[in-house]
Formats: C-alpha cells, sequence, structure tokens
C-alpha cells in the first residue's frame, strides 16, 4: 500500500532533508508541531476537495463557507452566550446547507459545479459579513481547547480530527459503493446512467460532505485564532485544489486519493515552514510553491502518459 | 461495365482495408453532366468509396483520374482544390459561428488578419441567393438554424467553391419536401453545366427520379453499373441485397432458435413512440432471439433507449414478464431494477469506464445488489465473481486491475456485456454486440447468447449486419423510417424480403408486401415455427 503513495512520501522526504540541510533549526520537535497545528483547516477543506473533484466536480466555496460556519459558531457563543457543544452543530449545519446548496442546483440543474460555486463562494463570504457586522468577533478561551496541543501528546483535537477526517474519507473512497460510484460517475457520468445507476445522490451528496468538512474547518480555524474572522481562508481553495493536483487528483475527475491529497497538504506546509526558516521573502516563497505546483502537474501528466503506454 | 472513352471521374480497383476490408477493388465511373446515383446496404462501402475520392480516406490500392487526370489527393483540401467537393452525413459547421463566417471559413476575406465583414456578408448573401436560401439571415448563427437548413448551408458551401465533382451522402435525410425540391433544383442545374455528382440515398424513389446511372456495391465489392430507367425500385434492392438472399436459406442446424423452449412473454412493448421511433409493437418470449434490422437512421437505436428509459418514450408502454402493470422507464435504474439490461452500441462513449480496471466495470451495475453488505464493498466476493466472468468469456488480460481501455475491442465488449452476466436480468437488448470485434471475440459472443437463451433470457439484438441476424435470431422485426415494417419468422425470411421492408419507410411508391407484415401483437404463435 505506501508503494502507491511513494513518490509523494519520497518528494516529502527530500524537503524535509533540504530544509534540515540549510536551517537548523528545522530539524526540531518545535516545527513539526507547529505544522501539525497549522494544517487541520486546509486538511479538511481538501479532504472534501478531493472527493468532490473525483466526482468531476469543483467546490470553490470552500473559504467562504469555513468562514460562515466560524461566524456563525462565534456569533451564537458571543451574542447569545451559547456553550460551544451546543453551537458546534448548528455551525455544521450551516455549512452543510451551503454544500446542499452547491449540489443540488448544479446536479439539479445541470450547471457546471464551477459556476454554482463560485456564486456560493460570494454569496457565503457576504452572508458571513452580514452575521458578523464585518468585525472579528473575539470567543477566547470557551474555544481554544480545540486548537491546543493536548497535554502529553502534542497535538491538538483540530488535528486528530483532520487525520480522522483523512482515514475516513479514503475509508469511504475505497471500501464503499458510495465512494466506488462516485470514482464511476466522474470517470463517464453517462455510462453510469447506462448502467442504471442514478448518480444525483452520490453527486450531491459529495458537495454536502465537503460543506460539512468546511465546517469542522471553521471550527478549527476559530479555535486557532481564539476568534471569529470574516476575512478568514480567503484563497484557500486555491490550496486545497493545489494539494489535490500535487497528489495526483485529476481535475477531470474519476482518479484521485484522499491520502495522497494529505500528503500534498504536508508538502504544501513544509514548504511554507522551511522556505520562512531560510528567510525566503513572501514574494520568492509564492514563486516556489507555484512552480512546485506546475511541476506536480507535468510529472503527473508524464506518469500517466507512461502508464497508457505500457 | 461499359468503359467511358473519356468519364470525369474513373475510380478502378479502389481498396481500403482496417482489421478487415470494407472496399474490395471498386469501380466507379462518373460522366461530366451525370448525376451518379451510389447504392447499397448499410456497410456496402459507399461512403469509404466517397471519403476516398474527396481525399478523407487514402486508399490501399487504386487509382484514380479526373478530367483525364492522374488524380490522387492526399486530403480534404488537395481535392477541394482539384475541383471535389463533398458533403457528409453528419455536419460539418461549427454552430456558434455566423453563417457567413461557416460559408467561407477557409477562405475569409481579410485585410492584415483584420476580417472585412462587409465583404463577407455580401458574398455570403450572393451565395445564399444563388442557392435559393435567400430566407437564411447571413449573420444568424448556424447552430439557431434546424438540421435541414445546415444541410443547404453545407450543400451552398460546396457549390460557392469551384465545383467538378459533388459527392452527396445522404443529403435529404433532414430536408423538407420543399428544401429536397430546392436542391434537386440545385443538381440539375450544376449536371447541365457540366459537373458531375454522385448521389448516395436510401430513399429508392427519389434515386429514380434524379440518377442518369446507378452503381451498386455490396460487402464491399462492385456489383454493376446501370442506367437508372432500366431498374425498378424492387430490382434495385435485389441488387442490393444479392446474393445473400440465397444464403440465408441454409439453415443453421445448432443456433440459438434450438435453444429457446418456453413460450411465455419476457417483454411486450404497445405502441412505442419516441422521436423517430413510432408506434413500435412486439412481443419477446423467454429464451428467444429477436433481431432489429433496419438501415441507418431507422430508429433501432432510438428504439432500445426507450425500451431502457435512456430517453423517455412520448407513447406507449412495456409490459415485462408476467407483471400486468406496465412501464414507462423514466431512467435506466428503473428498467434495471425491473429486470432490463442493455449493452449499448458505443463502448466508449457510454458503455464502459475506459480510464477503470476491469474489475470495477465488470461489477458497476451490481454493487448494491451482489458485492456489499451495509454500503460496504465485499472485496473478496468481487474479485472472485470478476476472476470467474474473465474466465468463462476467455476475456485476454494481464490481471483483473488492467484498465479497460487498453484492451481490444473484443475483450473490451466482452466486459460490457460480462457486466450485466454479473448483475444478471432478464431481457437483454444488445445494440451492435458485434460491432469492430474480431472472428474469435464474436464467436464468443454469439455462444453466449445462445447459452443466455437455454436460461430462458429474452434479447433483442440490433445489428447493421443482416447476416448476422439471418444466423442468430429466432425473428427479425424490421424498422424502415422508426416504424415496424415487418416481423419475419425464420421460415419465411429472406434477406431480399427483409431489405424490401427496410427500404419500405422510404419507398413512397413501393409498398410492403402484405405477406411479410405480420400483426404485431401476435398471442397465438405457430409452435411449428422453429425447423430443425
Amino acid at each position: 500500500m505506501l508503494v502507491q503513495y511513494a513518490g509523494l512520501l519520497i518528494v516529502l522526504a527530500v524537503l524535509v532533508g533540504v530544509f534540515s540541510y540549510g536551517s537548523e533549526n528545522f530539524f526540531q520537535k518545535n516545527t513539526f508541531v507547529s505544522i501539525a497545528n497549522q494544517i487541520p483547516d486546509l486538511t479538511l477543506v481538501a479532504v472534501g476537495m478531493t472527493l468532490v473533484l473525483i466526482v468531476g466536480g469543483i467546490d470553490l466555496s470552500v473559504g467562504s463557507v469555513l468562514a460562515l460556519s466560524s461566524a456563525v459558531l462565534g456569533v451564537l457563543m458571543v451574542q447569545y452566550g451559547w456553550p460551544l457543544w451546543a453551537a458546534i452543530p448548528l455551525c455544521l449545519l450551516a455549512a452543510a446547507a451551503c454544500g446542499l446548496f452547491n449540489g443540488m442546483v448544479s446536479i439539479g440543474f445541470g450547471i457546471p459545479s464551477f459556476i454554482v460555486t463560485l456564486g456560493m463562494l460570494e454569496i457565503a463570504r457576504g452572508a458571513t459579513k452580514v452575521v458578523t457586522d464585518s468585525q472579528l468577533i473575539y470567543i477566547g478561551s470557551a474555544v481554544e481547547p480545540i486548537g491546543e496541543p493536548l497535554p502529553g501528546v502534542l497535538l491538538s483535537p483540530a488535528f486528530l480530527l483532520a487525520v480522522a477526517a483523512v482515514i475516513v474519507g479514503q475509508f469511504l473512497l475505497t471500501c464503499t459503493v458510495f465512494g466506488r460510484y462516485c470514482v464511476a460517475i466522474g470517470t463517464n457520468a453517462e455510462a453510469v446512467r447506462m448502467s442504471g445507476i442514478r448518480s444525483a445522490p452520490y453527486s450531491i451528496s459529495v458537495f454536502v460532505i465537503s460543506g460539512v468538512l468546511c465546517g469542522l474547518a471553521g471550527l478549527a480555524h476559530a479555535s486557532r485564532l481564539s476568534s471569529a474572522d470574516p476575512n478568514a481562508a480567503i484563497g484557500i481553495e486555491l490550496s486545497a485544489i493545489a494539494a489535490c493536483v500535487i497528489g495526483g487528483t485529476s481535475l477531470m475527475g474519476g482518479r484521485g486519493s484522499v491520502i495522497s491529497s494529505f500528503i500534498g497538504v504536508l508538502i504544501i506546509a513544509v514548504l511554507q515552514t522551511g522556505l520562512a526558516q531560510l528567510g525566503v521573502s513572501d514574494a520568492q516563497k509564492q514563486i516556489i510553491t507555484g512552480s512546485v505546483i506546475v511541476i506536480a502537474v507535468i510529472v503527473d501528466a508524464l506518469r500517466s502518459r507512461w502508464v497508457n503506454e505500457h | 461495365m461499359n468503359r467511358d472513352a473519356n468519364p470525369l471521374l474513373d475510380v478502378a480497383g479502389a481498396t481500403k482495408r482496417y482489421a478487415v476490408t470494407v472496399l474490395d477493388h471498386c469501380n466507379l465511373q462518373v460522366r461530366a453532366g451525370e448525376i451518379h446515383a451510389l447504392l447499397g446496404a448499410n456497410g456496402a462501402g459507399k461512403s469509404t468509396l466517397c471519403k476516398i475520392i474527396a481525399g478523407l480516406l487514402a486508399p490501399n490500392a487504386g487509382h484514380m483520374t479526373l478530367a483525364g487526370q492522374p488524380y490522387a489527393p492526399a486530403n480534404k483540401q488537395a481535392a477541394e482544390a482539384a475541383g471535389v467537393q463533398i458533403v457528409q452525413q453528419e455536419l460539418n459547421l461549427i454552430p456558434t459561428l455566423s453563417v457567413a463566417e461557416n460559408l467561407l471559413l477557409n477562405r475569409l476575406p481579410a485585410r492584415a488578419g483584420v476580417i472585412r465583414r462587409k465583404e463577407l456578408h455580401v458574398r455570403a448573401r450572393r451565395a445564399l441567393d444563388r442557392f435559393g436560401l435567400s430566407d437564411v439571415h447571413t449573420e444568424a448563427l448556424v447552430g439557431s438554424l434546424g438540421v435541414g437548413r445546415q444541410q443547404m448551408l453545407e450543400v451552398a458551401a460546396a457549390l460557392d467553391r469551384p465545383c467538378k465533382l459533388l459527392i452527396l451522402d445522404e443529403p435529404t435525410a433532414a430536408l423538407s419536401a420543399a428544401e429536397t425540391k430546392t436542391l434537386f433544383q440545385l443538381l440539375e442545374q450544376l449536371r447541365r453545366q457540366g459537373a458531375g455528382v454522385i448521389y448516395i440515398s436510401h430513399r429508392l424513389s427519389e434515386v429514380a427520379a434524379l440518377a442518369g446511372r446507378i452503381t451498386v456495391l455490396r460487402d464491399g465489392k462492385y456489383v454493376c453499373t446501370q442506367k437508372a430507367s432500366e431498374l425498378s425500385t424492387e430490382q434495385m434492392v435485389d441488387l442490393m441485397s444479392g446474393e445473400s438472399s440465397q444464403q440465408a436459406a441454409r439453415k443453421i442446424g445448432n443456433n440459438i432458435a434450438a435453444a429457446a423452449s418456453s413460450e411465455q412473454v419476457a417483454l411486450r412493448v404497445e405502441g412505442l413512440s419516441r422521436g423517430i421511433v413510432q408506434d413500435v409493437s412486439f412481443t419477446l418470449y423467454r429464451g428467444e432471439c429477436v433481431g432489429v434490422a433496419g438501415l441507418v437512421g431507422a430508429g433501432r437505436t432510438e428504439l432500445l433507449r426507450a425500451i431502457y428509459g435512456a430517453d423517455i418514450a412520448e407513447a406507449g408502454r412495456v409490459y415485462l414478464g408476467k407483471a400486468p402493470r406496465p412501464h414507462r422507464f423514466r431512467h435506466p435504474g428503473q428498467a434495471v431494477a425491473a429486470g432490463v439490461a442493455m449493452v449499448t452500441e458505443d463502448r466508449k462513449q457510454n458503455g464502459l469506464l475506459l480510464s477503470q480496471s476491469i474489475k470495477i466495470n465488470t461489477t458497476l451495475s451490481a454493487m448494491w445488489k451482489r458485492f456489499s453488505i451495509g454500503g460496504l464493498i465485499r472485496h473478496r466476493a468481487e474479485e472472485q465473481a470478476v476472476r470467474s466472468m474473465c474466465e468463462s468469456l476467455e476475456i485476454r488480460s494481464t490481471s483483473i486491475f488492467q484498465t479497460v481501455g487498453a484492451l481490444s475491442g473484443g475483450n473490451q465488449q466482452k466486459v460490457a456485456v460480462g457486466k450485466w452476466l454479473v448483475r444478471d436480468a432478464d431481457v437483454f437488448l444488445f445494440d451492435e454486440p458485434t460491432r469492430g470485434i474480431d472472428v474469435a471475440a464474436r464467436r464468443r459472443i454469439y455462444r453466449l447468447l445462445e447459452s443466455l437463451a437455454r436460461a430462458g433470457k429474452a434479447m433483442l439484438v440490433v445489428s447493421s449486419d443482416l447476416e448476422e441476424l439471418l444466423e442468430i435470431c429466432d425473428r427479425i422485426i424490421v424498422l424502415s423510417a422508426g416504424r415496424v415494417a415487418g416481423i419475419f419468422e425464420r421460415d419465411d425470411w429472406s434477406a431480399e424480403k427483409i431489405m424490401q421492408a427496410a427500404f419500405s419507410g422510404y419507398v413512397a411508391d413501393t409498398p410492403v408486401q402484405a405477406t411479410s407484415r405480420k400483426p404485431a401483437q401476435k398471442t397465438a404463435r405457430k409452435t411449428t415455427r422453429r425447423r430443425p
């Protein structure tokens, strides 16, 4: 099973090696703990994105939905005084509703999900600003336990949640009929229809799952910042897509792996942290990150050509 | 064939081979100032021959002369430059561009790369007026025109270029009566100017009225060239079906027919209509293999799709087995749940997941039914079922995890069929089950049909290969222009009769022979139907 991820793991190991060689501070426990506690939101979003891409869609609204759900959490806890356990279901429900809207509109009316979720990107961001009155809502210590490292483990509940999402996502994809049909629909929806399978329930569910995962990401985000930020996670959809693409998920649908996307997230995070420690400027960081994405896609294209020829 | 001294076009020994020979040493001579009809059944090689003449295909052998000069076009552009224009069956217009732009696409008037719109539209207008399309606006998008108008536009585009020889492949299929008339006037005009026309049509009355001479092809071979005035439409059909009528007489002893045993109804279709398919009724019994014959565009695939719910029928009912309640499936899922399976014509388009493994393709329809518990996949049971399916159908592959797209056509088709064996059904709809596959795979598929019949399944098989239907079927339903033109039983069919029926919907003046038309909803069938 590891063979499948060998290529990606080698890239990750090489990056860690290079940064450890370049900066003596890199190969430290603290570095890894800080990476682990920074990536839960992106990981959760990337898991949902992987499923959406596999089914042949795309979800551009993830950042806004993340912000909206954390705003709902913040408003409920601060303005209405709800406890965390009561606010979480509602925050996830808001995110699920956004996903359901994406799925129903795009599948029901046959509109490309690119367009529907682009609309949702604006709608949910606007709704976030309405809910928060465009102000940062400071929630405080009530939400912090989720993002703080557990004593003794050094890992936060949010990180463990993200890892659990990766495992469940991969299980869903490879061990359930649901996952099998998602792959099939993304490969050739018409052939699936002619096989007597109704694809709509599967496709719509995938968008709902993506929504719920954004809700969880919103929770993780809020807990890390101790607050709900109406401008949170702008552009996270691009990082999530990048992670999926680095992991070999096809933007045309039908191929992908949640674990690979997770390794893609790790590669991006290591790159960011490592480059920062080397003192590379933000501008240069962007250039390098962008290059890595393009190179990953070129390698993937070469790989699939090689597979086709052999 | 009387060889002309100076034909406009002389094709001698044109041959085209793929895996099989589709055109075998064909000859064709077209005179200047002649409309020459090319006749033949599906797959006789008409379109292949035309494509060779138009530079769209390179022949494996043979040579051509055009107006006395050696002629071997390397591509369509070269043929057009030599004055040979073709209008193909499928439209080659760009729907999102305007009429004028399409008309002058490869010679847009431009200065320094900027299109001179005024001149473009003036020239397009002139061309349209010349070809009786004065009601078409030059600025209209081609996609907004009806199919008939688009077809006329293609003809106009071809005629607007220098034209010594015009090839028309089924031009009137989409035309209205008025448009057809305009087209004929144009062709007559062109003929009088001394150009040659090669005309392909299933509508024999049209051919009789329009053509000077007729060349008949059969099974990729040249049959004869005769004056149109010397042939009746029946004689044309005879020439096209040819010796296959005698071949049909030989009965195949150990075929599927013998396997059928039960007289129970498996599928009854009543008055089904959808698009071109109009008011189709028939009954399919258990253990029976029924063929659907007809010309291209007669509505064969459309009939299967309407039964299967891939397209929703506009009218009519489908009864399955003993169930008294009729169905009109709105989604293939309903048909599959009711015990109907369909193997589609185009494996790559909608039959298989080409980039996925044999395993995933094979079990796709049966995941919920056979290979899961509470939504979790039973991997071991799945792989076992796939392996045994591969073994019994002799699918040649490196493993069950091999990508289907990497298999040969025959093995792909076996997977497409195997998928439904794994799922199981009572009624199997096969659309061109042996298209593009080699002889061995074909035989394997026939044996499979046989064993399905023995297991009491009912099969409806669409095929363009009449020989094949005559060999494997118990009965043959002939569709013509979307209607049932006859249902033939083994003891009274012949290739000739079937061809006659297939053309009957297109020939106004030849009624279907009364003997060949059977009442569609026959309840009592002769038990002596099958001969040993």
